[in-house]
């Protein structure tokens, strides 16, 4: 508790106050993760239990009975008799799950990487920087799509459902690591040379020692930013994946996923499954993109 | 500047190699690509046969030049999964992606150029400020929302555009272009602004930031202070000076529609090389993976070097050597 | 007397901002005859370029003039707008800036920048324009002028540029140029050229100026009149000579006491204790009384008084203090 009183009496907690976009983005996306996180209690139904489901309530409409069961769904059912609402907590679940899995993957790879880099430097951080170059050349949802491609292919068929997701976090971490990597790298050449490192140097402190204590810290504002504006455009592109089909396979939809299914019903009329789905991800990545902008503009009022 | 052209060309090769190197090593790595192209029925003897005819059998570093100067050549092999040359696949699906992409990528342009002065040279204003919000939200959209979102709109509710396929086209040569048969232009217009709709807004954004710190400029003062005319202040004066940062992001964006067009095309059906890609991912279909990789790097670092080139032609600043001769 | 290019009203510039009402101009006067050379000093903050800025129409936002006006010949132009505002500057008031450096457009060359602005104000063809431009380029002393119509401004140095920059100036013939700092930004071997070519380009052609400057040795070399500004006020007001030699307000005597000038020989500098305020905490009474060796206690309390003889001062300089 002390650390939040800490946090709202801070100059961040201050400019925290005063934007109430902030403030209800931060809200919303609160919101969002612990209606995910408490998924199993929250929702209604188990859209994964096959011995839940009936077919005759398929394409319930929202909010009005069905007319075959008479059984009621607050926004509705796919054509399996899936409720809507059960399989977004469910697919947010999955969707929040890999985007924060992607973002921590690249965080660590980038970071690591991007201390090499900056401190070692030589050979090893020419290689390093050259690979981030050549990756940056491509936009990062190609190369994810790329490694997820490839990764499929090194499965055995009767996998790759299981490992979809851990492949999907892998590629979506991959494709992200260089902006990390940049900024620490930039971060650490100029903390390399000021007078306490070169004085822990001296007293003989080894080089990961002074990474991690002395360098590590010094960095650590603006990987946050970068982990927030990661993490909502981590949410976009699994989403996008799984959209395109390259992401989440059926059996564990995640909200890119329910949208494919949805866009499906789009001409005959059942526009809820769609919708619903739709509206879930897209007030996520807004919420997480407004606070990575503010958080952005608040840890260092020279970017703006 | 030759020593700088040089220098480019040279690393835009190492790049290709590198990625040479990947789409290689996924074509002789990932799955057999004996198990691939072989049916079930097979002997050893067609096992051996096709080994020796693929040059398996011979050193990494020669199937890797190989892979080279036939990828060079146009040849990336024949697709696992239609069993027709790659090549032929995709000079097949090349015109429609590549229409899209100079649609939207025109339309990106144009318009993001345009309102980014406009919202820089009204910067209090309404419809400036209008503008600047709703291009926000539409940075935090993901494309193929965009895209539902378009064909519910114009499609389901209002019914007056298709929602996909390229509609009737038109064979010219070896292009078949949408361009010329009303049906075909009209299934161009939501594709091309659902790819553009991002590039735009960042387009916008960023001539409008670059704008408003050139309008801060000592020579934009003087401008005024001479009594030049407002168009010629902010068109000849202000706009050319924040061109070079702008050419480098809307160059690198022009690849960015590309690859992005994967999206796109899957949205909207459009039967070009974005949703051959996908296709190819989804049934692992390597040599069709192997190929497109290469041919966006190659488009890629082709647009790079464009936009370094055009730095020269619009900065006289850069072009050192001449300066050099006249000092 | 011919009535004067410039006048110059009880101008008052405020700037709003979120704690006060600022004054960077505070009921400033005065006249540029034609011909004549009029110097601005002060320090920096005194003013003197914000009083420029105000006369050309170029105040930033939320600078205005907020009362006073300002007549070039016979015609009022503050609160001109528009087009109206457009055809003033170039054609009726030149402008040079302090920093040839950054005052010219990086990408256009230099010949292409003189005949759009001629272009613009003058009935010309345009290879009348650019035939015009040349010898606006050959006039300034550009070497070679035909050769380098084309070239960038990256292209010359400082002290070209800057000739450049009065060859823009004075391009559309205006009847009055102001040059705000012209030579601080320059080698100090090149700043007499520069201020020497203004002089001269102006007196053959009849046209007034106003220099702004800090720099006293400009000043006397070049000016006919000095006009002197503290914190937004007119202080002194006089022909140059007399200012010079018997300045009235104190502070003129303290800035002249202050500055190195050949003709007082290797006498010790004399300085003024303390700095200008800053706009937002001006002491009450006159601005300078703090730092006066005159004050009194009517110094303190009422605003300095408007122009009596050469200076706006309740205890102006005598004759036996100036010897």
């Amino acid at each position: 508790m002390n650390a939040v009183a800490r946090f709202w009496e801070s100059d961040i907690g201050w400019s925290f106050r005063h934007s109430p976009v902030a403030v209800v983005s931060c809200i919303v996306v609160l919101i969002l993760v612990l209606a995910a996180i408490f998924a199993p209690l929250l929702a209604p139904y188990d859209p994964f239990d096959p011995a839940s489901l009936n077919l005759m309530n398929g394409f319930s409409k929202p909010m009005e009975p069905n007319a075959f069961t008479g059984e009621t769904f607050w926004l509705g059912t796919d054509d399996q008799g899936r409720d809507v609402f059960s399989t977004i907590l469910y697919g947010m679940r999955i969707s929040l799950f890999v985007g924060f899995a992607a973002v921590a993957f690249a965080l660590v790879l980038g970071v690591s990487l991007g201390l090499i880099a900056g401190y070692v430097g030589g050979w090893t951080g020419t290689i390093i920087m050259r690979i981030a170059d050549v990756q940056l050349t491509f936009p990062s949802i190609l190369v994810a799509m790329l490694i997820f491609g490839i990764a499929k292919g090194i499965t055995p068929i009767d996998m790759r459902d299981q490992v979809a997701i851990w492949v999907l976090i892998v590629a979506i971490g991959l494709s992200d690591w260089v902006q990390f990597a940049r900024v620490v790298r930039g971060a650490t050449l100029v903390e390399k040379n000021k007078e306490y490192v070169q004085a822990a140097r001296l007293i003989g402190r080894r080089g990961p020692a002074i990474m991690l204590r002395h360098i590590l810290p010094n960095v650590l504002s603006p990987v946050l930013v970068i982990a927030t504006i990661s993490l909502a455009l981590a949410i976009i592109a699994e989403a996008t994946l799984s959209f395109l089909g390259v992401g989440a396979p059926p059996t564990q939809p995640s909200l890119g996923t329910l949208i494919r299914i949805g866009q499906g019903f789009l001409f005959s009329g059942e526009w809820w499954i769609l919708l619903f789905p739709a509206a879930t991800l897209l007030t996520l990545a807004l919420a997480v993109n407004l606070l990575g902008d503010w958080l952005r503009d608040a840890l260092n009022p020279k970017l703006r | 500047m030759l020593a700088f052209i040089i220098q480019r060309i040279f690393q835009s090769v190492v790049v290709l190699l590198l990625v040479g190197l990947v789409a290689f090593s996924m074509f002789r790595f990932v799955g057999d690509p004996i198990d691939n192209m072989l049916g079930q029925e097979r002997t050893g003897a067609d096992i051996e046969r096709l080994r020796t005819q693929l040059g398996l059998d011979q050193p990494f570093p020669v199937q890797y030049a190989k892979f080279l100067t036939n990828a060079a050549q146009g040849n990336f092999g024949v697709s696992y999964r239609q069993g027709r040359p790659v090549s032929d696949i995709l000079a097949e699906r090349a015109p429609a992606t590549l229409e899209l992409a100079a649609v939207s990528g025109l339309f990106a342009m144009v318009l993001g150029v345009a309102l980014g002065v406009f919202t820089a040279i009204r910067r209090d204003g309404f419809t400036s400020n209008a503008i600047m919000t709703v291009s926000l939200i539409g940075v935090s959209l993901p494309t193929f929302l965009i895209g539902i979102l378009l064909i519910y709109l114009f499609s389901v509710e209002l019914g007056w555009l298709p929602s996909f396929g390229r509609g009737e086209t038109v064979q010219v040569g070896g292009w078949t272009t949408g361009f010329l048969t009303a049906s075909g232009l009209k299934a161009l217009i939501l594709p091309a602004i659902t790819l553009g709709l991002y590039q735009m807004t960042l387009i916008m954004r960023l001539v409008r930031s670059e704008m408003l710190e050139v309008l801060r400029a000592d020579y934009i003062r003087f401008a005024r202070a001479r009594g030049l005319r407002d168009r010629s202040v902010y068109f000849r004066h202000a706009l050319k000076n924040t061109l070079v940062p702008v050419i480098t992001v809307t160059g690198l964006q022009l690849g960015a529609i590309i690859a992005f067009a994967i999206i796109t095309e899957t949205v909207f059906q459009w039967p070009g090389v974005g949703l051959l890609f996908i296709n190819a991912i989804q049934f692992v279909d390597i040599p069709v993976m192997a190929a497109y990789l290469m041919l966006i790097s190659v488009m890629f670092v082709g647009i790079n070097l464009i936009v370094d080139l055009l730095y020269f032609a619009i900065d006289p600043r850069l072009r050192v050597d001449r300066v050099e001769a006249k000092a | 007397m011919t009535p004067p290019i410039l006048s110059v009203r009880d101008l008052v510039v405020e700037i709003p901002t979120r704690n006060a009402l600022l004054r960077p101009v505070d009921r400033v006067s005065f006249d540029i005859a034609a011909g004549e050379i009029l110097g601005v000093v002060g320090e920096s903050g005194a003013g003197k370029s914000m009083t420029g800025n105000a006369v050309i129409g170029l105040l930033d936002r939320p600078a205005h003039i907020a009362s006073g006006e300002i007549w070039l010949k016979d015609k009022r132009i503050d609160g001109l707008k528009g087009e109206g505002l457009r055809k003033v500057r170039g054609k009726g008031i030149g402008m040079v800036f302090q920093d040839p450096l950054t005052s010219l457009n990086p990408l256009l060359p230099i010949g292409e920048q003189i005949s759009e602005t001629i272009l613009e104000h003058l009935p010309v063809s345009k290879s009348e324009a650019e035939a015009r431009a040349l010898a606006a380029l050959e006039e300034v002393g550009i070497p070679a002028a035909k050769a380098r119509m084309g070239s960038y401004p990256h292209e010359f140095s400082g002290g070209m540029r800057q000739r450049v920059v009065i060859a823009l100036a004075l391009c559309a013939e205006p009847d009055l140029v102001i040059a705000d700092e012209p030579t601080t930004a320059l080698d100090v071997s090149v700043q007499a050229q520069i201020i020497a070519l203004l002089k001269r380009l102006c007196r053959d052609r009849g046209t007034a100026v106003m220099l702004v400057t800090h720099d006293m040795g400009v000043i006397a070399e070049t000016a006919d009149r000095v006009a002197v500004m503290y914190a937004g006020r007119l202080a002194e007001l006089g022909p140059v000579r007399d200012v010079l030699t018997a300045a009235s307000h104190p502070y003129t005597a303290g800035l002249m006491g202050s500055t190195p000038l050949a003709s007082k020989g290797l006498a010790r500098l004399n300085q003024i204790p303390g700095s200008m305020p800053r706009l937002g905490a001006l002491p009450t009474g006159c601005a300078f009384h703090p730092r006066c060796p005159k004050t009194q206690e009517k110094c303190r309390v009422d605003p300095a008084p408007p122009m009596q003889g050469r200076a706006a001062c309740w205890y102006p300089m005598t004759v036996e203090e100036i010897a």
